[in-house]
C-alpha cells in the first residue's frame, strides 16, 4: 500500500551542482547551469564516457563548493539511462564511496533523492549521501532510438533526452532547502505503447501520484508555491492537467515540468520538450533549488517522472510503464 | 479514467505531423536528388558507358554523396527537413548503412562497424534479396512452361 | 531538349514517389524500416510484372534512384540471370543486381567510420 514517509529528521540538500550540453545552454535557462560543454564529450572518446565523465564532473563541483572530498560522503546514489546504468559505475568508481546503482528512467533524479533521505534517516547522525543522476543526448540515442547521423523525422510529440546532469550533497538538517516528506510511486500502465509520445506514457503516473500525495497529507495544491513534474514535455503536462480534472484536481496555476523548461518552445526540433534523468535533476539544481535559495518559493513538490521501459520491450509490443515518486522540499531556515 | 478511454484520448489530441509542408519538402528535394542522378546518367552515357552501367555508376556516385554528407554530420539534418525526399532515394539506403558505421566505431571495427552496419539496412537488403529469389524460382518454373 | 524534358519527367516522378512515402510515415503508424521493405519489395513486384521496365524507359532516375529502382532492378537481374544459369540464378541473381549500390555503401560507409566521428545531433 503506498504511503507518505514523513522523515523523522528532514533531509537538507546543501549543495549541488549542474551541467549541460549545448542545446540545454541555448535553451531559455542556459545562464543557470554551472557548466557546459559544446562539444558534449566532456573530453572523452565516446558518448557512454561522455557521460561518465558528466556524472563525475557535476558531484566533483557539488563537492567542492561545499569544500569537502569524496571520502567525506558515507552513501552515493546515482543512476542514468544507459544500459546496466554504466554510465553511474564508469564515471565514479575511483571515488570510493559506497554506491547504489539506480534505474528509474527519467524519475531517477526523485529515486535518488527519496532513497538517500531514508537512508540517512535510519543511518548515523553526521551521515553525508550524494545523489547523482545524467543523461546525454548522444548515447541514449544510440541504445534506444537510432544511430546519431541517420536521417529521420519525429513526430511532435516526440522528446528530446537532454544531456545534462544534476549532483546533489545531503545531510540531516534544516538550514538548506530539506526534503520533509516523501512517497514512493506506483508504477502505472496507461497503456500507450509509442516511445514518441512519452509523457502521454508517463502522464497518468504523475496524475495518480499527485492525487495520491495530496489525499495522503490533507493537502491541495494552494499550499504548494509549486508543483514541479519531471519531463512530461508539452503533450504529457496537457493531458496530466487533464487527468487530473477528472479526479477534481485543478494545478494549472501551480504546475511545472522541467522538459517544458529546458528548450525554447519555440524550437521546432526538441518538439514536445526535454526528458531523460538529467533534465529534472540539473534543473531542480540550477533553477528551483536556486528559486528556494532565494526565498521565492517556500514549500514545492518534485516529482520526476520515469517512462520504463526497452528497446526490445516496446518492440515486442508492451506498453510503457510510468512512475512518479514524489518529495517535498521546504525552503531553509537561515 | 480507463485505458481504451485513455487511449483514444492520447490518440485523438497526438499533433499530426505537418503533412502538406512534409510533402512539400519531400516532393522538390525528392524530386531533385532524381533529376541529379538523370543528370548524371546522361554525362556518363555522353562519357561513352553504356546505359546500364551509367545508371550503377550514378547509384555509386550518389551513394558516395550520402556518405559523405553523412560523416560531416549534414545528412540528418537535411533528412529532418526533407524526410521521404531524401529516405526514399538511394540516398536514404545509403544514410542508414554509413550511419551505424560511424556511430559503432567505439565498438570496433568488427564487433562494432562490422556487425552493427547492417542494423537499419539490413532488412531492406533481406527482403529485397528473398523476393528476387522468390521472383527467380517463380520464373524459372514460368519458363519450364513458356 | 531532350535532357531537360528527361530531367523534369525524373524530378516529376521522383517527387510524386517521395510524396507517396512521406504519406505512409506521416499518416501511418508504419516506421521508415517497414516503408522502405514495402518500396524494395513493390519494386521486386512490378518488376516481376513487367512494370518496371517501361516505367524507367519513362522516368529514367525517376524510378531508378528511389527504392523502388533497387527491387526493380533485381527483378529484372535475376530474370537474366535465370535465362543464362537456370534455377542457379534465382539464387545468384538478386545480389549481383544489387551489388553496385549494397557494395558501394558497405565501402563508403566504412572509410566514412574511419575518416569521421560522430556530432551530437543539433536542435538547430
Amino acid at each position: 500500500m503506498q504511503s507518505v514517509i514523513e522523515l523523522q529528521k528532514p533531509v537538507e540538500i546543501f549543495s549541488s551542482a549542474s551541467a549541460v550540453g549545448k542545446a540545454e545552454f541555448e535553451g531559455p535557462l542556459g545562464d543557470c547551469f554551472d557548466f557546459h560543454d559544446e562539444s558534449e564529450k566532456f573530453g572523452q572518446k565516446t558518448w557512454e564516457l561522455a557521460e561518465s565523465e558528466l556524472s563525475h564532473n557535476v558531484l566533483a563541483l557539488a563537492l567542492n563548493k561545499a569544500q569537502l572530498s569524496h571520502s567525506d560522503v558515507s552513501f552515493l546514489f546515482s543512476g542514468d539511462l544507459q544500459n546496466q546504468c554504466v554510465a553511474s559505475s564508469c564515471g565514479h568508481v575511483e571515488e570510493q564511496i559506497p554506491f547504489f546503482g539506480i534505474y528509474g528512467a527519467c524519475s531517477t533524479c526523485t529515486e535518488g533523492l527519496l532513497l538517500a533521505s531514508l537512508t540517512l534517516n535510519a543511518t548515523k547522525e553526521q551521515n553525508i549521501a550524494a545523489c547523482v543522476t545524467t543523461s546525454h543526448n548522444s548515447a541514449a540515442e544510440r541504445q534506444f532510438r537510432t544511430p546519431i547521423e541517420y536521417g529521420g523525422q519525429r513526430t511532435p510529440t516526440a522528446q528530446w533526452t537532454a544531456t545534462a546532469g544534476g549532483a546533489f550533497l545531503l545531510r540531516c538538517g534544516t538550514r538548506a532547502p530539506h526534503i520533509v516528506r516523501v512517497m514512493p510511486g506506483v508504477m502505472v500502465d496507461g497503456g500507450i505503447s509509442d516511445p514518441n509520445n512519452m509523457g502521454a506514457a508517463m502522464a497518468p503516473s504523475a496524475a495518480a501520484s499527485i492525487v495520491s500525495y495530496l489525499r495522503l497529507t490533507h493537502t491541495r495544491p494552494a499550499d504548494y508555491d509549486a508543483i514541479v513534474t519531471g519531463d512530461l514535455g508539452s503533450e504529457g503536462s496537457e493531458l496530466l492537467s487533464i487527468l487530473l480534472k477528472t479526479q477534481s484536481v485543478d494545478i494549472s496555476e501551480k504546475h511545472l515540468d522541467c522538459g517544458k523548461l529546458i528548450y525554447d518552445p519555440a524550437n521546432a526540433d526538441c518538439h514536445a520538450g526535454g526528458s531523460g534523468c538529467g533534465c529534472s535533476a540539473s534543473l531542480l539544481s540550477a533553477f528551483f533549488l536556486k528559486k528556494m535559495g532565494a526565498g521565492e518559493y517556500r514549500r514545492i513538490l518534485f516529482l520526476s517522472t520515469g517512462a520504463l521501459m526497452s528497446p526490445s520491450s516496446v518492440q515486442q509490443g508492451k506498453s510503457i510503464l510510468g512512475v512518479a515518486p514524489v518529495i517535498e522540499i521546504v525552503r531553509g531556515e537561515n | 479514467m480507463e485505458t481504451k478511454e485513455y487511449q483514444a484520448l492520447v490518440k485523438r489530441r497526438a499533433a499530426r505531423s505537418p503533412v502538406v509542408k512534409n510533402c512539400a519538402a519531400a516532393f522538390w528535394c525528392g524530386g531533385l536528388i532524381c533529376a541529379l542522378g538523370q543528370l548524371l546518367i546522361y554525362l556518363y552515357t555522353l562519357a561513352g558507358m553504356q546505359r546500364r552501367d551509367a545508371g550503377t555508376l550514378t547509384t555509386i556516385t550518389l551513394v558516395f554523396i550520402a556518405a559523405l554528407l553523412t560523416g560531416i554530420g549534414v545528412f540528418d539534418r537535411i533528412a529532418r527537413y526533407a524526410g521521404a525526399g531524401t529516405l526514399l532515394p538511394v540516398t536514404g539506403f545509403a544514410n542508414s548503412v554509413v550511419s551505424p558505421a560511424i556511430d559503432n566505431k567505439s565498438e570496433g571495427l568488427i564487433l562494432g562497424v562490422g556487425a552493427k552496419i547492417f542494423t537499419v539496412a539490413g532488412p531492406v537488403l533481406l527482403y529485397a534479396t528473398l523476393a528476387g529469389v522468390v521472383w527467380g524460382v517463380v520464373y524459372f518454373i514460368i519458363t519450364l512452361f513458356v | 531538349m531532350e535532357l531537360l524534358l528527361s530531367l523534369v519527367r525524373a524530378f516529376l516522378v521522383g517527387g510524386v514517389l517521395c510524396v507517396s512515402a512521406q504519406l505512409l510515415i506521416d499518416l501511418t503508424k508504419l516506421t521508415p524500416a517497414r516503408i522502405l521493405v514495402l518500396y524494395v519489395t513493390v519494386g521486386v513486384l512490378i518488376g516481376a510484372l513487367g512494370i518496371y521496365e517501361p516505367l524507367e524507359k519513362f522516368a529514367g532516375a525517376g524510378v531508378s534512384v528511389p527504392l523502388l529502382g533497387f527491387g526493380g532492378n533485381i527483378a529484372r537481374g535475376v530474370k537474366e540471370a535465370v535465362v543464362e544459369k537456370g534455377l542457379l540464378g534465382a539464387m545468384t541473381g538478386p545480389l549481383t543486381a544489387a551489388a553496385g549500390g549494397t557494395a558501394a555503401a558497405l565501402v563508403f560507409g566504412y572509410l566514412a567510420a574511419l575518416i569521421f566521428h560522430g556530432k551530437p545531433k543539433s536542435q538547430t
